[in-house]
């Protein structure tokens, strides 16, 4: 009898655990519950806009949103101290929600309850979806920074900055057939099945690449879960002959790539796409294994515009470390409510609605000249998709350099 | 050939590290009877604790492997007696399960908190390598090292167990608790000593981990701790060499499942063998079925 339960509790915890792995590996489950009661919106005498952020700044990815929150940050105090929008200061508050969808509901909610009027966010894809579908029915605005997945921007009130998933995989295989030095390549792809930002550039690369012409011979996958090993892979595309592998995937796993391709010794050029930025960053990486590392990216710490310049020393100033691309994109979002809320005459005493259809509108008139994350403009389509240019950048002696 | 043969060394050299994390596991569940799945997230404070002295102050690896040592042990004693200890007696086993997922979370959070979200690029303690075959196969050097490093703490716990009065009272306790507090062996003390000694091999573990795979996350330790737990458990959990046995096993089906499967379905074929197990076998390879009387 005893036995019976010692087996059943080891089959219990097996079974737990792996619901958790479930839990961890999805963050996109089913948004359920967490109804805030009365939605109402108090507008008393409001003389100051008030914008919330959120993000995951505790958890796995809490380097993007922690990133976001203090861009968001900087942008607001420099308006602020410019004059605000229209004369009105700026109130700003940042919710965490771990990267997980239905704590981003929760945060949304606890913002709403606040006051919000505008939200920056969410960081993450599958939290941007959730969020969104209240945001929709609230018919509040959001401008999310960096949520890639298609349906980040499904609604018409919702606006991104960053490109999406398969606007960078087409974007990426188009560089690839346009470079005269790499469109004859053998092309390995490895990419993380388990997250639909790799998924989605994954599968937008590889139809433009058959397209285009360009020759893929390896194609494998991992999960987040099995995110330790990938000699696999790497042996498999070495198999293949690649002379170049595509990982559109983030950096701290490819961090991991490059350096068990080093010691395996096999160099073939490695492309990226935005979720590579940082990889610099690492702590006590050897960036030497980097070198030659390209990647598309629509922000680069490195460049030399004045804007650039003073953001990333005042991010440095106030974080201590380099801003990513989702602080750059963050700081273009806060800048872009700016333009529309001046050019349509927005003030904090319309109610949530009101400032939201004013903001649909204006964001489909706006176009930004100065901004971090495009080197040209950055101007929306009313499918609330970005235009701007990507651009290509290669490690050359530990640092980015542009590509022509 | 070739290839196959490269492939079998990666599995050995993943399930080298498998085995080294469930022999923390399965001692801990041999003695104490508990699932300590907190095991892996130790193992990445002791990742951590190597990498601050060794990356940030400059020390010697080995000198800050003795510290992640002692400071890992510290920590094991410390969650036993907070954690574990009220516990002991619980009417359910459940609870002391869900305290160790517990602490296994409090784990990962406290190291966020404290050494940020940001990845850190572990330097590997080993460098070397040998190359066969004219170069066609590697064999790492942490792979031979931490193979020799099982071997070696598996020896060590076997004579310990054999000869010496803790290792005596240790079976003891194994075998039943109220029997040995009858016959005068401190069992409190006896646990506490088992996640020292646990606690110290993940110190160890973690430095093989992260040598191996260098990158150092507060999550480093959860999903290798759970693949280890998977080997313990194919072993036969409380059979320290079925601990290592199980973990070789693990790492080398894990890697030619990817290679010559599907390198997504590796995982589901991982618990799959778990699931198995647990319905052909449920005491493992080298695990004993003591009849125990109800």
């Amino acid at each position: 009898m005893k036995k019976l339960s010692k087996v059943i509790s080891v089959l219990s915890a097996s079974a737990m655990v792996m619901s958790m792995l479930a839990g961890c590996s999805d963050a996109s489950g089913d948004v359920t519950s967490t109804e805030s009661g009365d939605a109402t919106v108090t507008e008393s005498g409001a003389s100051t806009f008030k914008i919330g952020g959120i993000g995951p700044t505790t958890g796995a990815a809490a380097i993007y949103g922690s990133d976001v929150r203090d861009a968001i940050q900087i942008a607001v105090d420099e308006i602020n101290e410019a004059g605000g929008i229209n004369g009105y200061q700026i109130e700003y508050k940042f919710e965490d929600d771990e990267h997980n969808a239905e704590k981003s509901v929760n945060a949304y909610n606890t913002l709403k309850d606040w006051g919000m009027q505008m939200l920056v966010g969410c960081v993450t894809s599958a939290p941007t979806i959730a969020v969104s579908e209240k945001t929709y029915e609230d018919n509040m605005f959001m401008l999310t920074p960096s949520g890639t997945a298609v349906n980040c921007v499904q609604y018409d009130n919702a606006f991104r900055v960053c490109f999406s998933d398969p606007n960078q995989g087409s974007a990426s295989a188009e560089y690839i057939a346009g470079n005269s030095s790499l469109k004859d390549s053998n092309i390995a792809i490895i990419y993380d099945s388990s997250t639909e930002y790799s998924a989605g550039i994954h599968d937008s690369f590889v139809s433009k690449a058959s397209e285009l012409g360009l020759n893929v011979v390896s194609d494998t996958a991992f999960t987040t879960d099995s995110a330790t090993d990938f000699t696999v892979q790497l042996q498999t595309a070495r198999d293949a002959d690649a002379d170049l592998i595509f990982l559109p995937i983030y950096y701290n796993e490819a961090s991991l790539i490059l350096t068990q391709a080093n010691t395996m010794g096999y160099a073939p050029t490695f492309f990226g796409c935005d979720g590579m930025d940082g990889i610099l960053e690492v702590e006590n990486f050897d960036t030497s294994l980097a070198e030659g590392l390209m990647l598309l990216t629509p922000f680069s710490a490195t460049a030399t515009d004045d804007l650039t310049v003073s953001f990333v020393s005042k991010f440095e100033e106030m974080t201590g470390h380099v801003p990513n691309q989702f602080g750059a994109d963050a700081y273009d979002a806060v800048y872009a409510i700016k333009a529309v809320c001046e050019a349509q005459n927005i003030t904090p005493d319309m109610s949530v609605s009101d400032i939201c259809e004013a903001m649909k509108t204006g964001m489909v008139e706006v176009e930004l000249d100065n901004v971090l994350t495009s080197p040209t403009t950055l101007s929306w389509d009313a499918s609330g998709e970005p235009n701007k240019d990507p651009r290509a950048v290669v490690i050359t002696n530990g640092v980015y350099e542009l590509c022509e | 050939m070739i290839n196959f043969l490269t492939y079998l060394i990666n599995g050995i050299s993943l399930g080298s590290i498998y085995a080294i994390i469930a022999l923390g596991y399965t001692m801990v569940y041999g003695i104490a009877k508990m699932l300590n799945f907190a095991h892996g997230d130790v193992i990445m404070i002791g990742g951590y604790l190597i990498y601050t002295f060794a990356t940030t102050y400059g020390m010697h690896p080995l000198l800050s492997i003795l510290i992640a040592i002692v400071g890992c042990t510290i920590l094991g004693i410390t969650t036993e007696k907070i954690a574990y200890k009220p516990l002991r007696n619980a009417s359910s086993n459940l609870a002391v399960l869900i305290t160790a997922i517990g602490v296994s979370y409090f784990l990962q959070n406290i190291a966020l908190l404290i050494f940020g979200a940001n990845t850190k690029s572990f330097s590997s303690v080993v460098s070397w390598k040998i190359q066969l075959l004219g170069g066609e196969v590697i064999i790492q050097g942490i792979t031979i090292v931490t193979i020799l490093t099982s071997l070696v703490i598996l020896l060590l716990l076997e004579l310990f167990i054999k000869f010496t009065k803790s290792g005596q009272a240790m079976l003891a306790v194994s075998e039943d608790k109220g029997a040995a507090t009858l016959m005068g062996i401190n069992v409190n003390r006896t646990i506490s000593l088992t996640f020292a000694i646990g606690s110290g091999l993940a110190a160890i573990a973690g430095a093989l981990l992260c040598s191996a795979y260098p990158t150092l996350t507060p999550y480093t330790g959860a999903m290798p701790g759970i693949k280890a737990f998977v080997a313990a458990v194919l072993g036969g959990i409380g059979s320290i060499p079925g601990a290592m046995i199980g973990g070789l096993l693990l790492g080398v089906v894990e890697i030619l499942s990817k290679r010559y499967i599907s390198t997504q379905l590796a995982d589901a074929i991982v618990f799959g063998i778990l699931i198995i197990i647990l319905l052909v076998k449920p005491t493992g390879l080298l695990g004993k079925n003591i009849q125990e009387k109800v």
